[in-house]
């Protein structure tokens, strides 16, 4: 069965939530990841959205944004944007998803701006919540495309942490984040257009887990802007069943998301 | 005692040059687009713009130019991405230069939080290990005085005025806002002073009758404007949806300066009142956005 790359990036984030997970959703991909995930292995997942909303069930139409109307019919609780990001920095939501314009090897996001921060040749939209995500959900899923350009050696300033840089105080990794004072969380995995990375916690680098179809490890690693290291059981990404590409379809008829 | 003004008086009374505002604080719904519109034709200047994701609102008052400052978590336009004029403000200083003090959803929430409490800062351990904190001066990085871990304390921020888009209102500015709420009870409660531009005026009795859904205390609100609509093309829960096509077609003018420019004499400039705007977005846009399928809440007994 043909798909997109999109839909495939949606079947890799939606394997992320596993069942009874309290899942921050993300806008766009994480959208369609959660009513997916919903409606075939974790029918148990809960969904928070930072506009100050948490619901067990999908919504019934398709989301352009986490607003919207029909997000809010049959929601669980509305309520207020700190309320729900109140709940992650106590430590109780297990998964939050983002995106950025930039990561680099040790998952560290930007999306604020390209160039000196001082004078941004680009300046991007900013953090939103993505910076609350990364500092505060116990796992973090980030989609994003898989450009050279994007994947980078170092990016030019850190929105969302990850797993920080290794200095003088010791390592990248897990005890980067527990050296600043993040007490949890930090990239769990990394999914693109061409391939899905895990993260070593000792050293804080990202491995590449597995190539997408039609794509292979020498193609990954020409796009993208470090040395790759290979997860011991690095392997083709498992395509979306027939089941999973009927679901994705049902919830984005137009492709609105993932054409 | 009435409070109810017309959007132009409103405006006129309690908009003025070189104040903060937090506004389009329930995140994507509820943006009180009609009031921006007003403070562009009024030409408002210098004014420092406060909130979490903003849509595109933001990035009109700033390509107007009637910006010096940002106090926000994102800028752009949501379903779209990058905001063509916050671009051209920030990257080449026009059409005038601003200054940006980046937060994150939580960071300006806690701020307005502080402030609604009269306290001088909230700690978070959010940002921490970000480059955020050296973007934003007004941040400050510390050790808790409890345990010695590493803390960011997020001052308290107050608005001089918070406008708020809201369904149903009387005319004292008792308030019924419902859906998610996003920040806006924290700037309601931390502004020194409050608009609230309403779909409806009903009767103070509508309003006591469901005191929980009550934004805020009405002693904050300086004036209130009755406009429908007033938040196309955002959503408003039970009235309209959000109108993505405007969205789009926002995006894709307003790429050049002079893209903009046409943009803004045909929806802002060009149109001396709301009721203007909504003759010209035309009964039957309108018609494709209002409620379809209506959904009431079971009621509540207040009774004893």
């Amino acid at each position: 069965m043909e798909y997109t790359p999109r839909e495939l990036m949606v079947v890799c984030a939606a394997r992320q939530i596993r069942d009874g997970e309290r899942v921050f959703v993300g806008m766009r991909l994480p959208l369609l990841a959660f009513a997916l995930a919903k409606r075939t292995h974790a029918p148990h997942c809960v969904g928070i959205f930072e506009t100050g909303l948490i619901r067990d069930t999908p919504a019934r139409e398709l989301l352009y944004t986490m607003g919207d109307a029909p997000n809010i019919c049959g929601a669980l609780w509305a309520t207020s944007t700190i309320s729900v990001i109140g709940l992650m920095a106590a430590g109780e939501i297990e998964l939050g998803f983002i995106g950025g314009a930039e990561i680099d090897r040790y998952g560290n996001l930007n999306t604020s701006l390209i160039g000196d921060w001082r004078q941004p040749r680009v300046r991007l939209p900013g953090s939103g919540g993505g910076a609350d995500i990364a500092s505060l959900a116990q796992r973090l899923a980030i989609i994003m495309p898989h450009e050279r350009h994007r994947l980078r050696e170092r990016v030019d300033f850190v929105t969302s942490p990850g797993y920080g840089y290794p200095d003088e105080h010791g390592p990248a990794g897990v005890a980067w984040r527990q050296r600043v004072g993040l007490p949890r969380g930090g990239p769990a995995v990394l999914i693109t257009t061409l391939a899905v990375f895990t993260f070593d916690p000792t050293t804080g680098e990202a491995l590449l887990q597995s190539y997408h179809p039609g794509s292979s490890i020498e193609q990954v690693q020409e796009q993208t802007g470090w040395p790759l290291r290979l997860a011991p059981d690095c392997a083709e990404t498992v395509p979306p069943t027939p089941e999973e590409l009927r679901v994705i379809r049902e919830c984005d008829p137009h492709g609105v998301w993932t054409s | 005692m009435s409070k109810l003004l017309s959007m132009t008086e409103a405006i006129r009374r309690y908009v003025h040059d070189g104040a903060s505002i937090a506004l389009g604080l329930a995140l994507e719904p509820c943006i009180p687009f009609a009031a921006g519109h007003e403070i562009i034709r009024q030409g408002r200047r210098n004014l420092t713009l406060i909130g979490p994701i903003s849509d595109i609102l933001f990035d009109q008052l700033i390509g107007a130019g009637c910006v010096a400052k940002i106090q926000a978590a994102w800028v752009g336009n949501v379903s779209e991405g990058l905001g063509h004029c916050y671009r051209r403000a920030t990257e080449q200083a026009q059409p005038r230069p601003i200054v940006t003090e980046d937060h994150s959803n939580f960071s300006i929430g806690l701020a307005l939080r502080a402030a609604s409490l009269g306290a001088p800062f909230i700690p978070t351990r959010s940002l921490l290990g970000s480059d955020l904190p050296r973007k934003n001066p007004t941040f400050l990085q510390t050790t808790s005085p409890f345990d010695g871990s590493p803390l960011l304390l997020v001052p308290a921020l107050q608005p001089d005025l918070t406008i708020l888009h809201v369904q149903r209102s009387d005319e004292d500015g008792n308030a019924h806002l419902w859906g998610s709420l996003g920040i806006c009870q924290e700037a309601m409660l931390a502004a020194r002073q409050v608009i609230i531009v309403a779909e409806e005026i009903v009767a103070r009795e509508v309003i006591i009758s469901d005191p929980n859904r009550v934004i805020g205390p009405s002693y904050k609100v300086c004036a209130v404007v009755h406009e429908p609509w007033g938040a196309h093309p955002s959503a408003v829960q039970g009235y309209y949806d959000r109108d993505h096509q405007f969205y789009h077609e926002y995006h894709t003018r307003t790429r050049t300066p002079e893209g903009f420019q046409q943009w803004l004499e045909e929806w802002v400039l060009g149109l001396s009142t709301r009721q203007e705007y909504l003759a010209k977005l035309g009964e039957a846009r309108r018609g494709t956005l209002t409620v379809k399928e209506h959904r009431y809440a079971a009621p509540v007994d207040y009774g004893y």
